[in-house]
């Protein structure tokens, strides 16, 4: 039975033949009946979600329906929201409840939509398979013994099992693209400025982005549509980006003229062959479509983990540094004095993946190494971009894999994170360009999803949307479920 | 061979804007702990600094008053430390691209002359809260009104070569920040604060290793801790010791200082580019707009003071002191444009005196210039002397009432009838025959008496030039 797209459900609202409540209603079971095999969820108020419902109802009734009105979207556990703890999945934010909501959850109150829960995570998004969150490994719906990708891996999951229809997840390095890969949806990460981080709890601020995670290329622009634009709470939102028309840019079914580029770099050996399998016969079916293949270089590729593994703890190193005790968060026992009070907190609080780019970071910007680490990493940075622009001078748009390799199984890299970074290797290069990002299923490989990535310049998103909604109508990967989540409690099907 | 003292100044000026730096927190001073603060400038998880321009703007401007380069295009950074009143666990500063470098100040040395003090920078940042140790118990407080309060550090040349030069330089920034009404700089609020670096060398040889003097919040201490610090520092040369490169805290009431922390215990910052801002662009059109809002400055002041008005390079100086005195003098010779210098000589010797001795600055005058310009006619116009004008203000100054309703009311009108006048001296030189024969003999001064004698028969309102005129025509005979 197949289960609903947010476009899909915002239809049967507007239709009438649902009700938000009974749409929260019947999510809620479905949570409640699959949760504890996944734990992707690791707050739900069922209350207060049942009450967002009512009231989207109501004002439906009385105003008309907004953009995303009744619809239920779950988020990242590192969105401050009022309702609820906001705990980053770490035990140094145990029972944080902000005061104050982020911008992006402002913008989806606003547009009506119903916000579900919060999603498990790696700890302060640090991790590529949401094994280092302080709630517990969260699973992934396709093999439950296999992680779900991260670090938004919890609304991935939740997603892929159709315990929400769509979800918010951030994209430091991959953390957006590379789960909805290894889970099988769809996720976006929008141009660096394209959304507020006012209110997402900070990993790496040059780096980070909120974006949706979804079941279909279409509702991925529904949300992003929402959630993007000027916030002048924050410095880095970007004032006059170019305007996209988000659902316009998902019309589109065929790719003609649409020039694509497949970089060397990301086929490599080593790459899970089945996973190659699939990508190219993907750019077989964008051939078809009426694209051309162009194959192009993005030549300092290699040194984007390096690179990233400087920039992001740097960056982190000080944005952790507020989590010390003194005002909110984990205080210790009876602190000897000051310096016992900051470690014992910091070290009872913070995970060891945390603490390891914590020091990571400390380490890069240490005086006697800032020049040759974290100076370095910046102009390899400004290399990789100017990769980006030299080959947009070329192609419209650059198709990847997300991943080399498909979901790995729990506790498979956690005790060697060198190759655990690896896992974000084709994503990486993305963020430290600042550029827009898409990954979409795109077949099985050893039984699990395998993603496509698109990548674009800077601001546009547009074409990322349609080359992958031709790509997402002429095959049917997307919105695929999970035969053990594909129960009886569906949300789907017509009364 | 003698010591040479070489003194660098680290001045921390808080920006008096309404806001704070980086949120929309208000800078009032002394109000609660903690009541003016919001998510921002608490360090909460996830939010993000906005830069207030109107800080940018000030410092600009500053730096437009020291002669320095404006850099159309800084940078801001992390300074990273951890501290219980500095919430985010980094301050956000400026460090390899400050918003000012390369300027310098002109001060005045004791034989009269200029000496340039170079300044290296002014970089903006923002202030961190205030811990609270004393009087509680054992348990400190944290108050973070003052978390992101603008600074502007105005770092100097190691140019001055003793205690008095750094003072000289300190007041003359003080004046100039003040005068640009950039800074309220009350050193007792911190606004103006002072870190020093101090060391000792003979001339013509390296500079020696420097001390970091902490905690100057007054001039005076700032003097004493100058003098206490070279004194220490050559006589442990001078005992065959080493001056180590530490910081060390003053403490005025002993006054003596002690080491803080040595060169090895010094924090490692690890400054980083702040990624939450962009880069501080500041336009040549913004920039001319800036430069254009420019008031007069002290020594532009002085000169056209006495230019303008014919003043004495002392009551330019005097009246040149503060934007607020000059703007009263300024206000007052327009109320009274007939003289000046008048003006100038009853403002900065007979108003300020009488302000100072009630405690209140020109700002708190509870004599407007309309006012005392309206006693200063009736001095021209022969209505009252200057002697009786100095009771007039000193009624003035607890009394509402203008200087022609208070003359009316007590009668302090001055007599110029001659007929008046000399019937009282004839009634002096009646009662002191003696004296009018000795001044008829030739001893001229006995005038001072006569003069006196009939200007207190009179209660001081004889017109005294009139009396001095009259008394020598009716002594002749």
């Amino acid at each position: 039975m197949p289960f609903s797209s947010l476009s899909e459900l915002k239809k049967k609202l507007d239709d009438g033949q649902v009700t938000a409540r009974e749409l929260a209603e019947r999510y809620l079971e479905r949570i409640a009946l699959h949760n504890a095999e996944l734990n992707a969820f690791v707050h739900i108020d069922p209350e207060h979600v049942l009450d967002q419902a009512a009231a989207s109802d109501a004002y439906r009734a009385k105003h008309g329906a907004r953009a995303l009105e009744g619809l239920p979207i779950a988020v990242k556990d590192i969105f401050c929201t009022q309702d609820g703890p906001t705990q980053c999945c770490s035990n140094i934010l145990k029972d944080f409840h902000a005061p104050y909501d982020a911008h992006v959850i402002t913008r989806l109150k606003e547009a009506g939509a119903v916000l579900v829960g919060k999603t498990n995570m790696d700890e302060f998004a640090m991790g590529s398979s949401t094994e280092t969150s302080a709630f517990g490994p969260c699973r992934n719906p396709w093999d439950s013994n296999r992680i779900p990708g991260g670090s938004s891996g919890g609304s991935a999951a939740a997603v892929a099992a159709a315990l929400t229809p769509a979800a918010l997840g951030t994209d430091t390095g991959g953390s957006i693209r590379q789960p909805a890969s290894v889970c099988g949806i769809t996720g976006l990460k929008p141009t660096y400025g394209r959304v507020s981080r006012r209110g997402i709890i900070a990993f790496a601020s040059s780096l980070d982005q909120a974006g949706p995670m979804t079941r279909t290329v279409r509702d991925a622009a529904m949300i992003t549509a929402a959630i993007s634009g000027h916030d002048s709470m924050d410095s880095t939102s970007v004032n006059d980006a170019p305007a996209v028309d988000w659902l316009g840019a998902c019309d589109k079914t065929d790719m003609k003229g649409l020039k694509i580029g497949k970089p060397k770099e990301y086929f490599v050996d080593g790459m899970d062959a089945e996973v190659r399998a699939c990508i190219e016969k993907a750019l077989d079916q964008c051939k078809a479509l009426g694209a051309e293949i162009v194959d192009i270089s993005l030549p300092h590729t290699e040194s984007a983990v390096a690179a990233y593994y400087v920039i992001a703890p740097s960056e982190a190193s000080a944005n952790l540094s507020r989590y010390d005790g003194v005002r909110f968060g984990q205080r210790c026992e009876n602190p000897e004095d000051l310096l016992d009070m900051y470690t014992r907190s910091r070290d009872e609080g913070f995970g060891t993946e945390v603490k390891r780019r914590i020091l990571t970071g400390a380490f890069a910007l240490s005086s006697g190494y800032y020049d040759a680490y974290y100076i370095k990493a910046q102009r390899v940075r400004t290399l990789i971009r100017q990769d980006f622009l030299d080959a947009f001078e070329k192609v419209d748009v650059i198709a990847t894999p997300t991943s080399p390799i498909t979901a790995f199984n729990i506790g498979e890299k956690t005790d060697d994170p060198l190759t655990m970074y690896l896992a974000d290797i084709f994503t990486i290069a993305v963020n430290l360009a600042g550029l827009p990002g898409l990954s979409q299923p795109c077949g099985f490989a050893n039984n699990l999803p395998v993603g496509l990535q698109w990548i674009a310049p800077a601001w546009a998103e547009d074409r990322l949307l349609s080359a992958a909604s031709a790509y997402e109508a002429s095959t049917d990967w997307s919105g695929k479920t999970p035969a053990a989540f594909d129960g009886n409690t569906a949300c789907g099907g017509t009364r | 061979m003698s010591w040479e003292v070489v003194i660098g100044l680290e001045v921390h000026a808080q920006v008096n804007t309404k806001t704070k730096a980086f949120c929309g927190c208000s800078t009032e001073y002394g109000a609660e702990p903690n009541t003016q603060t919001c998510p921002v400038c608490l360090g909460m998880p996830g939010q993000l600094p906005v830069l207030n321009m109107e800080a940018a703007g000030k410092t600009a401007l500053t730096g437009l008053a020291i002669n320095a380069q404006i850099n159309l295009e800084s940078k801001f950074d992390r300074k990273n430390y951890f501290y219980p009143d500095l919430p985010k666990g980094y301050q956000i500063t400026q460090f390899p691209l400050p918003l000012v470098e390369h300027g310098y100040l002109d001060i005045p040395t004791k034989d009269g002359g200029e000496k340039r003090i170079g300044i290296t920078r002014i970089h903006m940042e923002e202030d961190a809260g205030k811990s609270l140790h004393e009087g509680l118990d054992g348990v400190s407080h944290i108050d973070l009104n003052r978390s992101g309060v603008p600074l502007m550090e105005i770092v100097s040349e190691p140019d001055m070569r003793s205690a008095d030069e750094a003072i000289a330089y300190l007041k003359q920034l003080h004046q100039l920040v003040s005068f640009l009404d950039v800074c309220d700089a009350n050193m007792e609020k911190g606004q103006f604060r002072c870190d020093a670096n101090v060391s000792v060398h003979r001339p013509g040889t390296p500079f020696g290793t420097r001390a970091e003097l902490k905690n100057l919040n007054s001039f005076r201490f700032i003097k004493q801790a100058i003098d206490y610090e070279v004194e220490r520092q050559i006589e442990l040369i001078e005992d065959g010791g080493e001056v180590v490169q530490e910081t060390r805290l003053y403490d005025s009431v002993k006054g003596e200082s002690r080491s803080m922390r040595s060169k090895e215990e010094a924090h490692d910052y690890r400054y980083f580019p702040e990624p939450d801002l962009p880069p501080l662009r500041i336009s040549k059109e913004e920039l001319d707009a800036i430069r254009a809002g420019m008031p007069e400055l002290p020594s532009q002041l002085r000169k056209r003071f006495e230019g303008e008005y014919g003043l004495s390079p002392y009551d330019a100086d005097v009246l040149s002191q503060t934007r607020a005195l000059a703007g009263y003098f300024e206000s007052l010779v327009a109320a009274f444009p007939a003289d000046p210098k008048q003006c100038a000589n009853w403002l900065a010797n007979e108003l300020l005196g009488r302000l100072k001795e009630m405690g209140k600055d020109i700002t708190e005058s509870p004599v407007s210039t309309q006012r005392l310009a309206g006693l200063l006619e009736r001095i021209a116009d022969n209505t009252i002397s200057g002697k009786i004008a100095k009771d007039i203000l000193d009624i003035m100054m607890t009394s509402n009432d203008d200087a022609d309703a208070i003359i009316e009311a007590k009668g302090m009108k001055q007599v110029t009838d001659t007929g008046e006048i000399d019937a009282i001296i004839s009634a002096i030189m009646n009662a002191n025959p003696d004296q009018v024969a000795g001044y008829r003999a030739g001893k001229d001064k006995l005038i001072g008496f006569f003069v006196g004698q009939v200007m207190k028969a009179s209660k001081g309102k004889a017109n005294p030039a009139m009396v001095n005129q009259r008394l020598i025509e009716l002594l002749k005979g």
